[in-house]
């Protein structure tokens, strides 16, 4: 076992996915200088600088995909994939399903994701439910070292296209980068498990769609991904202290989702706790909903997330972001 | 024509006393997030801006801030909103990116390219609503590289929109050098969609201030879309804090920590052949040395050299000087008291 941040863990896993797959190469805006020990290592070929073309340089990466190369396209945040989305959406989901299964594209889009930082509400969104409502993408959002190295090494070996997307309030080399600035006069709330913890020797791959189970309780089980799951394990411990015993569930991919554990935790604690950093309405809580309703299962259901356009300033980011009061207001009501 | 280059002058030091009050506020931990100034920029600002007036529409990026100071918008607003205040411009939702005036049809993005669009929409409603009216966008030297910019360079000439292209080349996008990514010439890839255009110094506000004013008097008079591309220097490189200039500025704290892995790194046993290490060392490092360079010397401080050209006496222009101050603290006094004022709104309201 080793100790590693977020942020290295990541670029950990990233050099042993190169030095084990010649086909592996980065590209993005400013990688040589965001990925400098890994263009110091392998150089300008496979460490690739682009220019502010997403649209082109994702579209390039499909294609890249589809003749050989395992590219990691970075853009950045998430919120920029906007302008690039037709890359995504109607061509790196649709060409395996279009060839009737007989060409991938495998590729990873990787990039930073989440608020809590304050930059506002074109800097910071969720986006995986939006994503993920496409068939033939998978969508991951890890929330500790550990699974941010294990997924990205998934990723890579996957063999369609895979968004990776980094918590920028977990990664330090984000938060210093877009928050701080390298500022001692301002602070985050930052969940410590997910920002720094003990990762494998060696990467190995996690199987996407298989949640970790960070907290077994009785009466409520609490879902999500992200930062949204570390806080609502701090929310666990406050309600077990009222004799409320909630499990927590960290899906880890959101897809594909792991409705079976959802599903089998549910079954027994007859109520479902939604924590979502993503938009509230026809993302991954809603789809959580319909999960039970699938399985047959009647529970109790609540959600925590986002709904609206999140507020630059930082004091409503953080009422409008899932946090603990919010989450165990929830929870009690749920108990009711 | 010639322009009012002591009302320039004021207006492109407010522009810096402004931007220089929000970098205060923002080191002192009053501003959450990035923080985007045009300090060095106010030549190509004030330059342009002073020939648009009401009805006449601007689209800006992520670094706004002047471009809002310049159409009118109350410094105080901008300054409150840059704090999250909720009586700031935007009621505090929007920050220093988002910024909105619909009274001024001021309209900013953070969405690098997308002032490009906006400014072709903001000129079809000029064309068609209120004729004579103009539209302009303003971007970096990078954005020129987003397929939205160069669609809408072409849009513009389709529809012959009263629209002015402004490009600040300052010949960088965050850490990459533009040169290195861009191919061909910009003023060429503006002439091939149809957009004439001119390139001038951005440090010299009244030569900026003379060619704008032609390509925006053509634009009103019908005769369809233009593209400005000025020069400048950017002391604090992308935005504040930006971390290739903190290392540049303080090897010791933020450069030695970041070696160790780096050297590790390039002597890898598996990895490119030696001399693609070597090479990229050779880029991290001169790129490192482009950010210990960029200071902002009097040659290319455009509030600097028209204050040298300026024609009136030295007591005129302490006391001018002495008024833009005052509106400044002014503008950052209220701000103070509104976060206060604030504190107190958002504990109750904690939703
Ligand atoms: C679509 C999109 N891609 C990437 C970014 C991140 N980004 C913000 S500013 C910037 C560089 C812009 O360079 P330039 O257009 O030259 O303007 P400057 O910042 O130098 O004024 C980048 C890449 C973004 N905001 N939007």
């Amino acid at each position: 076992m080793r100790e590693m941040t977020y942020a290295q863990a990541i670029e950990d896993a990233l050099a042993q996915a190169m030095t084990s797959d010649e086909r592996v190469v980065i590209f993005g805006e400013d990688v040589q200088a965001l990925r400098m020990n890994l263009f110091a290592r392998f150089g300008k070929h496979r460490v690739r600088q682009t220019p502010i073309s997403e649209s082109a340089f994702l579209g390039a990466a499909v294609a890249a995909a589809m003749a050989g190369l395992r590219p990691v396209a970075e853009l950045i945040m998430i919120d920029f994939v906007a302008v690039a989305a037709d890359a995504l959406i109607n061509h790196a989901a649709k060409i395996e399903a279009f060839s009737g299964g007989r060409w991938q594209v495998p590729m990873v889009v990787r990039a930073g994701c989440g608020g809590g930082y304050g930059d506002g509400g074109q800097h910071e969104q969720a986006l995986w439910g939006w994503l993920a409502h496409i068939p033939g993408i998978k969508v991951v959002a890890p929330s500790t070292p550990a699974d941010a190295g294990g997924l990205l090494t998934a990723a890579i070996a996957d063999d369609g296209p895979v968004v990776f997307l980094e918590h920028q309030l977990l990664s330090e080399d984000w938060l210093d980068y877009l928050g701080s600035g390298g500022r001692s006069t301002v602070s985050y709330d930052i969940p410590v498990g997910g920002r720094q913890g003990e990762v494998p020797d060696r990467w190995v791959p996690i199987k996407f769609g298989e949640a970790a189970v960070r907290r077994r309780g009785s009466d409520l089980t609490m879902a999500g991904v992200g930062v949204g799951i570390h806080r609502a394990a701090e929310a666990a411990e406050v309600l077990s202290r009222e004799g409320i015993s909630a499990s927590v569930l960290d899906l880890r991919s959101v897809a594909p989702l792991d409705c079976n554990t959802v599903a089998g935790d549910v079954a027994r604690t007859g109520r479902l706790l939604v924590v979502d950093e993503d938009y509230r309405d026809f993302g991954l809580s809603g789809e959580l909903a319909a999960t039970l309703l699938e399985a047959g299962l009647t529970a109790r259901y609540a959600r925590v997330a986002v709904e609206g356009t999140i507020p630059f300033d930082p004091v409503r980011e953080r009422a409008a972001l899932p946090n603990i009061e919010r989450i165990t207001a929830a929870a009690r009501n749920l108990m009711k | 024509m010639k322009p009012d280059s002591v009302a320039l002058y004021r207006k492109m030091l407010t522009c810096r006393r402004v931007e220089e009050a929000i970098a205060g506020l923002w080191y002192e931990g009053r501003i959450s997030g990035e923080m985007h100034l045009g300090i060095g920029e106010e030549g190509i600002n004030a330059g342009v801006l002073d020939h648009l007036g009401d009805g006449d529409a601007v689209a800006l990026d992520h670094r706004g801030t002047a471009g809002m100071v310049l159409r009118g918008v109350d410094p105080a607003a901008i300054v409150k909103e840059c704090m999250g205040s909720v009586d700031g411009l935007c009621c505090g939702n929007g920050g220093h990116m988002h910024l909105f005036s619909k009274q001024h049809l001021a309209a900013s993005s953070g969405i690098v390219g997308a002032a490009g669009p906006a400014a072709c929409g903001f000129a079809l409603a000029a064309q068609q609503l209120r004729p004579g009216t103009v539209a302009v966008a303003f971007f970096g030297e990078g954005a020129m590289n987003q397929g939205m910019l160069m669609e809408a360079m072409n849009l513009a000439t389709a529809w012959d929109l009263p629209v002015l292209f402004v490009c600040r080349d300052n010949g960088m996008a965050i850490t990459t050098a533009s040169a290195s990514v861009t191919g061909g010439d910009l003023q060429m890839r503006a002439r091939g969609l149809g957009v004439s255009g001119r390139s001038v110094d951005g440090a010299d506000a009244e030569m900026v201030w003379r060619v704008a004013g032609e390509l925006i008097d053509r634009a009103r008079r019908g005769r369809g879309p233009a593209f400005l591309r000025a020069t400048c220097t950017r002391p604090e490189g992308h935005f504040l804090g930006d971390p290739l200039v903190r290392m540049a500025r303080s090897p010791l704290a933020q450069l030695k920590p970041r070696l160790g892995p780096l050297v590790a790194a390039a002597r890898s046993a598996e990895g490119a052949p030696m001399a693609q290490r070597v090479a990229s060392l050779g880029k991290i490092t001169s790129m490192l040395g482009r950010a210990v360079r960029t200071e902002l010397g009097p040659a290319h401080d455009p509030v600097r050299r028209l204050r040298k050209r300026l024609t009136i006496t030295s007591e005129a222009l302490v006391k001018l000087e002495h008024e833009v101050e005052g509106i400044v603290k002014d503008a950052v006094d209220k701000a103070l008291t509104s976060e206060t004022a604030n504190e107190k709104e958002s504990s109750r309201c904690g939703k």
